[in-house]
């Protein structure tokens, strides 16, 4: 196959009527990717500070039929998602990512949440995960891949369960990936996780007459479980 | 897959006759372009968006041979490999080859419409490899042995009956009972039956909407989340892609994909866009075994540095099939071919030729919607344009439609003459159209009249009539 690549590359430069680029023209190319710029970002959460960025990716979110329920402390989580299940008369038992992002929550004060932490199974009805970013511009959230973070967590359950804090939440997919990239390089990590996935709202299709209807693949129901110390200022 | 873009008129004659398919259009123009108003009505910096959007695939396409190679280190780099196809018989090959190596009974696969156009699906089921569609749209094509007629609805053309008829004949292991007669039963079947699918395939194919040359990723964007089951629980996930999906940044990939859900389904952004990095690495727990990138040529190098190079910016949104009149009226099989709509007028006679293709160009009122909500802006009635110019100089069109044609260039460069037919027609006209002041069938124009009247002349010529005012006002 590498005479195709070459038949293939060549024909690239005979239709552009070049040959390849010369030194200087490649380095500028090679700048480009090595200190990647900001196009325009929309001003719709940019331009608010992070206290409204928190609120506009809470509405973004319910407005993709994402419910979210905010609490004060870590503490409270168990509490939130134990109502949560019990409104919804869905099971208690649980599959969690060994997330370590997910440790400081008491679990253990809900002895009624069976939860077991690791990879989930196509039995497993709810899981819960952790998430590396919450996008306020369309109430997106950012999921990294990872030893402690595997993908399948946020697509097998029907149920999916995001624990996440307020600073988590940024502007825009930008900010994004500003900050998965500092992360990486300040634990000495190759550029990109396997996968990061984008999840704005639930499994979704259209393909039946062009009505959406919820959880086509995945999950049916996303909920996310927001620690917000000014929540309840 | 055999074109069949030469018999369009026929084809055309039988989807305006179809009422199943009829009925679905209407669903369509109902919902798709409302969608898109409202979210853009949402964004004030869409248009400034969409002028970024265009040159950054300028950018791109002006040096696509640094970017793939670019992205081909990044790729390897990561763990993964990049395979250069010229053919769609050199990808299919690729494929074949990686599923056989890997002993692949079942490939499960994300919607990717380079595999329609490759045929991937026939060549590995000729060689004992089932593949297995899991976008719900084209899962029901394919149980019914159809291919798609939207680049993103595929099964839009269909209503809900037909498809429960297409699974009671191909879910047998399922009650014959049941009841199938409402959108959410359909989607809760399909979801259980392809669930056991995933859970046993070997490997996964999916598309890519943008290949990032900065990280060697691959980016899909889906809303039911088959392409993300797809590439994580298999041994290696192969991604089909095209030369022209190259972009040079994340931060380049997240510009367009803010103009792309927008312009598709009116969603301010899709519900899964996944960016896929080499195969999984040693420490982690899930993730494809192998990673590979197949990239297509496919004619379209031969496209670059030609009056159909901005073809290459299209990131298949479909907005220009979704305000076609055209294709809301004969729907995307009349096409074809793989790409219906705007954009397949313009791309099929590039990829399949202008002699099978060449009333697709046709088939257009050139009312320019396409062109007015294309996020990429390209100009797609204009390349239209050049196709038809293409087929007139190879002698292409019909013989009475270029002897007119002639007539009317040979009076067009002649104004005095042509002042003296043009009157003579209105004057002759007008006195034949009579007091219904309308045609109801012409010579030589039965074709035209049969859908319409042709409404008679009401005097005189324009020319005619600002000669006389210019008399009556005095000027020289």
């Amino acid at each position: 196959m590498s005479e195709a690549r070459a038949q293939i590359i060549q024909s690239i430069r005979r239709a552009l009527k070049r040959d390849a680029l010369n030194a200087e023209a490649e380095r500028a190319l090679a700048d480009r990717l090595a200190e990647p710029k900001r196009n325009l970002i929309p001003a719709r959460a940019a331009r608010l500070d992070h206290r409204a960025q928190i609120d506009l990716f809470v509405r973004m979110s319910e407005e993709v039929q994402t419910t979210v329920a905010r609490v004060s402390s870590a503490g409270a989580v168990p509490g939130a998602i134990a109502d949560y299940l019990s409104q919804r008369n869905l099971p208690s038992r649980l599959v969690m990512t060994p997330d370590p992002q997910l440790d400081d929550v008491p679990w253990a004060e809900r002895p009624m949440l069976e939860i077991r932490r690791g990879r989930a199974e196509d039995a497993d009805q709810v899981g819960i995960t952790a998430c590396f970013a919450g996008i306020a511009e369309t109430g997106t959230l950012m999921l990294t891949s990872g030893p402690e973070s595997p993908t399948r967590n946020n697509f097998l359950p029907d149920t999916h369960i995001v624990v996440m804090r307020g600073e988590q939440v940024v502007a825009s997919y930008e900010d994004g990936w500003t900050r998965l990239r500092q992360r990486r390089r300040a634990e000495g990590q190759s550029p990109m996780p396997r996968t990061v996935n984008f999840i704005t709202g639930p499994s979704r299709t259209g393909d039946i007459e062009q009505r959406i209807e919820l959880g086509a693949h995945g999950p049916r129901r996303l909920h996310i479980v927001l620690i917000d110390d000014a929540a309840s200022a | 897959m055999q074109p069949t873009s030469h018999a369009f008129k026929a084809n055309a004659e039988g989807a305006l006759g179809n009422a199943h398919l009829q009925q679905a259009l209407k669903l369509m123009r109902a919902g798709f372009p409302g969608r898109r108003a409202a979210a853009i009505a949402r964004l004030p910096e869409f248009d400034d968006l969409r002028d970024e959007a265009k040159a950054i695939k300028d950018h791109v396409l002006a040096n696509l041979d640094f970017y793939l190679e670019a992205f081909e280190k990044n790729v390897i780099a990561q763990g993964g490999q990049v395979h250069w196809c010229r053919t769609p018989q050199e990808a299919c090959e690729t494929v074949l080859a990686i599923c056989r190596r890997l002993d692949a009974k079942t490939v499960t696969k994300g919607k990717t419409m380079i595999a329609e156009e490759i045929a991937l699906n026939d060549y590995l089921e000729a060689n004992g490899v089932t593949p297995i569609e899991t976008d719900l749209g084209e899962y029901i094509i394919q149980i019914r042995k159809e291919y798609p007629s939207h680049i993103i609805a595929p099964a839009i053309h269909l209503v809900k009956e037909q498809v429960a008829d297409s699974f009671r004949a191909t879910h047998r292991e399922l009650d014959p009972k049941r009841r199938l007669d409402e959108a959410p039963t359909l989607v809760a079947e399909a979801r259980g039956v392809l669930r056991q699918k995933f859970l046993s395939a070997d490997v996964g194919v999916t598309g890519a909407n943008f290949c990032v040359a900065e990280t060697g990723s691959t980016i899909i964007v889906t809303n039911e989340g088959n392409g993300d089951l797809t590439q994580t629980l298999t041994k290696a996930h192969i991604v089909l892609a095209s030369l022209e999906k190259l972009v040079p940044t994340l931060e380049d990939a997240s510009t367009i994909l803010r103009v792309l859900a927008r312009s598709a389904t009116g969603q301010e952004f899709s519900a899964y866009t996944t960016v896929s990095t080499g195969p999984r690495r040693a420490e982690d727990s899930d993730g494809p075994g192998e990673f590979h990138v197949v990239f297509l040529d496919n004619g379209r190098s031969a496209m670059l540095g030609t009056e159909f190079q901005d073809m290459l910016r299209c990131i298949r949104c479909g907005a220009c099939m979704n305000h076609c009149p055209v294709y809301a009226s004969v729907g995307g099989h009349a096409y074809g071919w793989v790409y219906p709509g705007p954009m397949g007028a313009v791309l099929t006679p590039s990829l399949v030729g202008v002699d099978e293709a060449g009333h697709l160009p046709n088939a257009s009122t050139f009312c320019g919607r396409c062109e007015s909500v294309c996020p990429m802006r390209i100009p797609l009635p204009k390349m239209m344009r050049h196709w038809r110019e293409r087929e007139f100089e190879k002698k292409l069109s019909p013989a009475t439609y270029r002897a007119g044609l002639g007539v009317w260039a040979f009076l067009a460069k002649n104004p005095p003459l042509y002042r003296l037919a043009a009157n003579a027609a209105a004057r002759v006209l007008a006195t034949f159209g009579g007091a219904r002041g309308r045609f109801r069938s012409l010579p030589l124009a039965a074709g035209w009249t049969q859908g319409r009247d042709m409404p008679a002349p009401q005097g005189r010529t324009f020319m005619s009539l600002w000669a006389a005012r210019r008399k009556e006002t005095g000027a020289s």
